[in-house]
């Protein structure tokens, strides 16, 4: 493939500074034409910010970037966009009250006399939505659209705007199986044509599905870049983290006992559609087991949550946790009761970006006794020792430690700050949604551990997961939802993720009570 | 190597930088002003400019100087209330702009309970901060259940606050003039107490102990907001409602309590500063009095801390009363007002000089690394 041993993009000696951390120090990177080149690296290993250098966002204090072999400077994303780089972000940057086509077409409008020209744009995106595969409705509004579509919204601006360069922040963190799929296969295609490709991931069997090449960062520093066809998983995991890591999640057989949360009939409206999110659910999670919410993207896991939570109210039915009906609780009494949530969104609800890491870690227990003295004052020394302690055990990294603006937090350890909340305020049942969701192997191992010590310390523990690995492995038991109903449920040892995959898809399900 | 960081590091210190930027502003401000006095009369220009610098400096008598200091401060001391109120909605997230309509309420409600309902003053006061409260909880509400802006609500009830005021307070005004009848003669326990602060400042019966409360007010607000549950509840909501939501706050309560707090501090200020004798309400005004509007330049330019705001609301206030003593016979009555507003518009750009600050530090960093990988190599 790569013909012409000639690089598309240099990074040389690249360092960049934020308080109290080197987020790159003295990386290169050099990336091919036509190649996709994979970069992997822990969690605030500095992906992220080595990639906003080469799009202009970052100003490095040293090193120079190269294109074909010249040198040039990267004052901000225009002209980063002049040299045909492009980039999804690792949370997306679309303007939620506009239009995909709106979306797509923005700051590089065709006017006439200074009215917008719609319709050749919109021919374009046509063209280039059917000759890539990537489906989106050009009128939409983006924040009507699943996260896949708009995924496909930001590939389409890069495409939009005949970038040769493009670069992938952890795309497939919100992505499906199926989608991930779609989203290599569409990344090969690019490639083929000629256009270079970063692409960041944390999962290694993409890197090797979709790589020809990977660069490793361990810690702001660069460590190695091998060709993917010489390497393996573990081979990747063990040069970026240092160890080997434990793919596997050893553990006990579990042994259930009493019922922490009973679901009866539940039933919760859709916001989007007119018919219910959730369809007359019924279920039970024990003590000291791992019941996972298996399914696609979209197929009412989200409002059952909501509705577990409190965030949304019941259409229907009752919620029962220790005995006790919650099902008109307010969320403060329920998570005062026993319940602890992991949210799907990190940015919308598990964090206040603007808040301190100290003050995120207290989000849930700030009002407690131990934090906030009897006349409403909190107790700073206290919180401050508390998120210490927290920000240790879980290894959560960042420039400043506990007073760290959140904002400026790797996405990996912004989830890291969310779980160590959670975890560490003793529930009776944990509602995990998509734990891991942007860490690295490591420490998802480590989470993984931690779920299974919270269930071997007798919590009931509700996980809802899109990754059928992490399915498989963790799961004591396994409700496949699809279309809002339970659609079968299933022991991990008795079941292959080829099965479960023909009930998440709706191809094949269970009635109630009736064996196959 | 480590004297450089050290001072690049002192430069870098937010407080630094706010001082800095908010000094900048008032340079430019004076700078813009002094050209347009220029541009419409050369003659007079300098002695305008340090007119309004000047104040009641301009006195020659130490009496009078002490006199007229406390007059200032009796109107700063609203000011400062009022850019209490837009700093505390700020910090949760909220633009207060009703922070005017609320201390034409206060107002509003604070003469009315002095002159037709003669209640003692702390009645006044109380009634006041309660008033300009609700007012800015409809804001507040329409926010939180309406999703409404609050920036749109606020301007519409300044003015449907005005004129309600306008009507109630004409039931308490002189027979001949429109302006409501002076406490003094009407209702004497309405006006707040001295305590002897008349006298430091040459028997100038305004100063009360409006004062140094607004200063002890500002103290406090700092306290609610930095070091309090009720504080942080209310930035959290201000920051992200879904997170507050998501942990159990009562987002919308939160709202609503946000903007009655900020509105109750606005009210306050009137309560203080009518409730002085200093001034008397004009019923037939139709313009919203500025006081609230300049709470807002004083928020920004107190680089949005309640000890800064003391200062940056004294000083907006100086250079306000300062306007009067420009040379009426060069330029027009309005010059003074002019030029104040061009020194408060250029307070509004405090945080732009912050970002150009940092970014020139930037620039300045990445500059040291380069030559000085050059010169090692
Ligand atoms: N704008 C910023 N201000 C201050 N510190 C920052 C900023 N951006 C990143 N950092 C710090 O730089 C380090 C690297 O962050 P970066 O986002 O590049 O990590 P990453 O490799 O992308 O991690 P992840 O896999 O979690 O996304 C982190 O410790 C982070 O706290
Ligand atoms: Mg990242």
């Amino acid at each position: 493939m790569q013909r012409v041993e000639q690089y598309a993009i240099e990074m040389l000696n690249i360092t960049k500074r934020f308080p109290g951390i080197i987020a790159n120090d003295h990386i290169t990177l050099q990336l091919k034409k036509g190649e996709i080149h994979a970069l992997l690296g822990e969690n605030g290993a500095g992906k992220s910010t080595l990639m906003s250098v080469l799009f202009g966002l970052y100003q490095p204090e040293e090193g120079e970037i190269r294109k074909d072999g010249q040198q040039v400077q990267i004052n901000n994303p225009n002209d980063a966009n002049d040299l045909g780089i492009g980039m999804v972000h690792q949370h997306f940057k679309l303007v939620e009250c506009f239009s995909v086509l709106d979306n797509i077409i923005l700051g590089v409008e065709t006017t006439k006399g200074g009215f917008l020209k719609k319709d050749e744009a919109r021919k374009k995106v046509a063209a280039l939505s059917e000759k890539y595969g990537l489906l989106v409705d050009p009128d939409a509004l983006v924040e009507d659209i699943t996260v896949g579509m708009q995924q496909r919204t930001e590939i389409l601006k890069m495409l939009y705007r005949n970038n040769q360069i493009l670069i992938f922040d952890e795309p497939t963190a919100v992505l499906t199986p199926q989608e991930t799929k779609e989203l290599i296969s569409i990344m090969k295609n690019l490639a083929a044509e000629g256009k270079s490709i970063l692409f960041i991931t944390h999962k290694l069997a993409e890197i090797m599905q979709a790589a020809d090449r990977c660069s490793v960062l361990r810690k702001g520093k660069y460590i190695e870049t091998v060709d993917i066809k010489d390497s393996t998983p573990g081979k990747l995991s063990a040069m970026m983290v240092g160890r080997d890591v434990n793919f596997t999640v050893d553990k006990k057989r579990c042994r259930p006992q009493a019922v922490v949360l009973d679901v009866k009939g539940m039933t919760v409206a859709s916001k989007r559609r007119k018919d219910n999110a959730v369809n007359n659910v019924s279920f039970q999670v024990r003590r000291g087991e791992i019941v996972c919410i298996a399914g696609i993207d979209g197929n009412g896991q989200t409002e059952l949550v909501y509705g577990l939570s409190g965030l949304e109210p019941l259409k229907e039915g009752t919620i029962t946790m220790n005995g006790a009906d919650i099902t008109h609780m307010p969320i403060r009494k329920r998570l005062i009761s026993g319940m602890s949530h992991i949210p799907e969104d990190r940015h919308k609800h598990g964090l206040v970006l603007d808040y301190s890491l100290e003050d995120n870690i207290v989000l849930q227990r700030y009002f407690e006794p131990q934090f906030t003295n009897k006349m409403g004052f909190l107790r700073r020394k206290e919180i401050r020792k508390y998120a210490n302690r927290l920000i240790e055990q879980y290894d959560v990294r960042s420039g400043q430690g506990a007073v760290t603006k959140t904002r400026s937090m790797s996405g990996g350890n912004q989830q890291k700050a969310v779980i160590a909340r959670e975890i560490d305020k003793n529930p009776k049942l944990l509602i995990a949604v998509q734990p891991t969701r942007g860490l690295d192997v490591g420490a998802i191992e480590y989470i993984h551990k931690q779920l299974v010590a919270e269930r071997d310390a007798g919590k009931g523990i509700l996980l809802v997961s899109l990754e059928l690995d992490e399915v498989m492995d963790v799961s004591d038991r396994i409700l496949v939802m699809y279309e809002g109903e339970i659609v079968g449920e299933f022991e991990p040892d008795k079941v292959t993720a080829e099965e479960l995959g023909l009930y998440m898809s709706g191809s094949k399900r269970k009635e109630k009570g009736v064996d196959e | 190597m480590n004297k450089g960081s050290k001072k690049v590091n002192f430069l870098r210190n937010s407080g630094f930088q706010t001082v800095t930027a908010s000094l900048i502003c008032i340079v430019l401000g004076l700078l813009v002003g002094y050209v347009v006095l220029l541009i419409i009369n050369p003659k007079g220009a300098a002695e305008a400019i340090a007119a309004i610098l000047k104040n009641y400096l301009y006195y020659p008598s130490p009496t009078a100087v002490m006199k007229y200091l406390g007059t200032t401060l009796v109107k700063a001391s609203a000011l400062l209330m009022c850019s209490l109120s837009v700093l505390f909605a700020y910090k949760a997230g909220l633009f207060n702009i009703g922070a005017a309509g609320q201390y034409v309420v206060g107002a509003g409600a604070a003469l009315y309970f002095g002159l037709k309902l003669h209640m003692p003053w702390y009645v006044c006061i109380v009634a006041a901060a309660a008033a300009a409260a609700v007012t800015g909880g409809i804001s507040g509400a329409l926010k939180a259940y309406f999703n409404v802006n609050e920036v749109i609500s606020c301007i519409m009830l300044n003015w449907i606050s005005l004129y309600c005021v306008n009507m109630l307070l004409t039931r308490a005004k002189e027979q001949s003039a429109p302006y409501t009848r002076p406490l003094s003669s009407v209702n004497k326990g309405a006006l707040i107490p001295t305590f002897g602060l008349d006298k430091i400042f040459a028997n100038n019966g305004f100063v009360t102990i409006g004062v140094p409360l607004a200063i002890m007010t500002a103290f406090a607000v700092w306290v609610v907001l930095e070091k309090t549950k009720f504080g942080f509840e209310l930035k959290a909501t201000g920051m992200n409602k879904h997170a507050a939501q998501y942990c159990g706050m009562r987002y919308r309560r939160n709202i609503i309590l946000t903007m009655m707090t900020a509105g109750s501090l606005a009210g306050l200020g009137a309560g203080i500063f009518y409730l002085s004798g200093i001034e008397q309400w004009m019923v037939q005004q139709t313009s919203v009095p500025a006081m609230g509007f300049n709470g807002i330049a004083a928020a920004f330019l107190g680089g949005l801390n309640p000890i800064g705001t003391v200062f940056s609301s004294y000083f907006i206030q100086h250079i306000t009363s300062g306007g009067s003593y420009v040379d009426k016979t060069i330029y027009c009555a309005q010059i003074s007002d002019l030029i104040s507003a061009f020194i408060i518009y250029c307070c509004g750009l405090v945080l732009f000089f912050k970002i150009r600050l940092n970014r020139w530090l930037d620039d300045k960093e990445r500059h040291a690394a380069k030559t000085q990988k050059g010169g090692g190599a």
